[in-house]
């Protein structure tokens, strides 16, 4: 088991309860899609996996040890988790090249000699379709789409078997939205990567993972097999999540 | 966007200030002040322990090119005679006695940037020729030679003040923004307890703490860390209310997530990022510190006979007396105030060079 996620909860300031006892599990090679509408508590999960923010109650366990201190966390899982974050204009810093963006990846990895590191920039690089030569190039440069797979392509550098994406897309515009989904197809099979994978509608989520886990007010209302969602779903709100894709489908 | 060549932030805030040309033309200024005052010993015609007593308050020299009789005589100065008249002033009249400027000519011997003997000078003329381009003080010393050795510690100082205190604002300020909670509560209480005292009593009060008995180079460092002492509060305050926003960024966020220490994080995306603000304001900062050494100098508090500095060459300037008989031992202040009026146009220019990428930020560009 890679990821389970036990009972989470948490309550902000202010009287909002952003989970309310949310319990997951990702099984390494099965992406897991979590999808909700805005505001359900997707990005407090996420952030909560990535120790971002302080769960009031529940577990994370990463391959079945459970992370409570930072130092635990740098250990292992800070190397083997990433995150990729939902706008690609405020995750890079602008006064950062892409190689010392990329490099700053590799903080916690056993140093690397010049020519080795340069081999794993133009690698994951590849792996998400961008030229090699951006390295000297500064964020401000490059455009929504191109930034958001730079930001995939740091996520990949220390080689990380779980990579949390949060609502990579939903910042971008439909065409290049389909060129990134194309690319996190392949991703998994040319490094062994498991998603979780946060979107806000059942079709780009049904395209990465076959696990899907529906979320509404901070409470998983809905888990199981992509198939099986889509046939026998219970909750109404699933129901309409999936009337929505299908539409959608019909339509494009 | 379209780009001939890679560039950051910094490049393009760079380039907007190069275009202020006030500003530009301040750091012409300062960058010379700062030259010759790195090579005050050849810069100076005099070195500091130079006097001669029998020019008290000699006028500025003139130059000539004529000798008395007519004849040309290349770049030279007269000797002076100083008599009394009716009323016991001091009367300095030219002699006939000729005394060519030479330029990079042997005069005093020094220690070249305080390393190697040296006895060149830019300018100076052979004795018992005397030139003064600025006039001479009290003890019949070069105006001029003391300005430029003075700058050594008027300019140095604000520099110096102002990297530590700013270095201890950056920090501090960084440190409680960054963490918050309790952390910041104490640090920013600390920061109002120093803001709260008027800076030149306390100025006063921390001079009186450290004792009289120090040698020059003591007292040069005790007034940078008088001066840096005062300085860091305000700055810290403003740091911290800019981290307070900036650690929510998702870069820093995803920085944390990679596993960076919170040092490294607060060195590498937090600090930089105010730097467009703490750039400004430690230029607009190091007027504070000349003028604080000034103060303490005027009042003989700073640094000390024989050694020079801006403001103890002021303080002969005290009395009006002296002044109207011979105003040019002001001239220090005059050089105070383009200092200052440098800095302050850099540093209003570096504010502005960077605060459209201030506005920009986070629509991208
Ligand atoms: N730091 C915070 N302080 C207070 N409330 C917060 C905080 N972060 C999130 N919330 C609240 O928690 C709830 C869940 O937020 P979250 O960002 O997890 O939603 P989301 O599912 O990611 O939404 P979206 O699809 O818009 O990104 C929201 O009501 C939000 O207002
Ligand atoms: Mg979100």
């Amino acid at each position: 088991m890679l990821l389970q996620l036990e009972g989470l909860t948490k309550r902000f300031p202010g009287g909002v309860t952003a989970l309310d006892g949310v319990s997951v599990d990702l099984v390494a090679g099965e992406h897991l899609g979590l999808v909700g509408e805005s505001g359900c508590g997707k990005t407090t999960l996420a952030r909560i996996v990535m120790g971002l923010v302080i769960p009031d109650q529940g577990r994370v366990l990463f391959e079945g040890r459970e992370l409570v201190s930072a130092k635990e966390r740098r250990g292992l899982f800070c190397r083997k988790a990433r995150m990729v974050f939902q706008d690609p204009f405020s995750s890079l810093d602008p006064r950062f090249t892409v190689r010392a963006i990329l490099r700053e990846a590799l903080a916690l990895e056993p140093r690397m000699r010049l020519g080795e590191e340069l081999g794993r920039m133009r690698e994951v690089l590849g792996l998400v379709r961008l030229p090699p030569d951006i390295l000297a190039r500064y964020p401000h440069e490059f455009s929504g789409g191109e930034r958001q797979r730079i930001a995939i392509a740091r996520a990949l550098m220390s080689q990380p078997s779980l990579l949390v994406l949060d609502e990579v897309l939903s910042s971008l515009d439909v065409l290049v939205q389909q060129d990134i989904l194309t690319v996190l197809e392949e991703i998994p099979r040319r490094t062994g990567v498991t998603y979780l994978f946060i979107a806000h509608n059942l079709r780009t989520v049904r395209r990465l993972s076959r696990r899907v886990a529906v979320m509404r007010r901070g409470v998983i209302v809905e888990y199981g097999g992509c198939e099986d969602l889509f046939s026998s779903a219970v909750h109404p709100y699933t129901q309409a999540l999936f009337k929505a894709a299908i539409n959608y489908e019909v339509s494009a | 966007m379209p780009m001939e060549t890679p560039r950051g932030e910094t490049g393009l805030a760079w380039q907007r200030f190069m275009k202020d040309r006030a500003a530009v033309v301040a750091l012409w200024i300062l960058g010379i002040f700062y030259a010759v005052a790195i090579l005050a010993d050849v810069a100076a015609p005099y070195t500091l322990k130079d006097e001669s007593r029998e020019h008290p308050y000699c006028p500025p020299t003139a130059v000539h090119f004529f000798a008395p009789d007519g004849r040309f005589a290349g770049a030279h100065v007269r000797g002076v005679q100083m008599t009394y008249d009716h009323f016991r002033r001091r009367i300095y009249n030219e002699t006939a006695d000729i005394y060519p400027l030479r330029f990079f000519g042997r005069g005093e011997t020094y220690r070249f940037l305080g390393a190697f003997p040296a006895d060149r000078h830019i300018i100076t003329v052979d004795a018992p020729g005397r030139i003064y381009l600025l006039g001479a003080d009290s003890r019949g010393r070069d105006v001029f030679s003391r300005i430029i050795h003075g700058a050594r510690v008027s300019l140095t100082i604000g520099l110096f003040g102002v990297l530590i205190s700013f270095s201890i604002g950056l920090l501090v300020g960084g440190i409680a923004g960054y963490f918050g909670g309790r952390t910041d509560h104490v640090l920013m209480r600390l920061c109002e307890m120093v803001m709260m005292v008027p800076g030149f009593y306390l100025l006063l009060a921390l001079r009186a703490a450290v004792p009289d008995s120090l040698d020059s180079l003591q007292v040069y460092a005790a007034i940078i860390i008088i001066l840096s002492f005062i300085g860091w509060a305000g700055l810290a305050r403003v740091i911290r209310g800019m981290c307070l926003s900036l650690k929510e960024r998702d870069y820093v966020l995803a920085a944390r997530t990679m596993g960076l220490s919170d040092l490294q994080i607060i060195v590498r995306h937090i600090l930089p990022h105010t730097l467009s603000y703490s750039l400004a304001a430690v230029t607009l900062a190091v007027p504070g510190y000349i003028l604080g050494e000034s103060a303490l100098s005027l009042i003989g508090l700073g640094i000390q006979d024989p050694y020079a500095s801006w403001g103890n060459m002021l303080a002969e300037a005290m009395s009006i007396v002296r002044i109207q008989f011979a105003p040019w031992i002001l001239w220090p202040a005059f050089f105070i105030g383009i200092t200052v009026l440098c800095f302050n146009a850099a540093g209003d220019a570096l504010r502005d060079a960077w605060d459209p990428l201030l506005k920009g930020r986070g629509e991208g560009a």
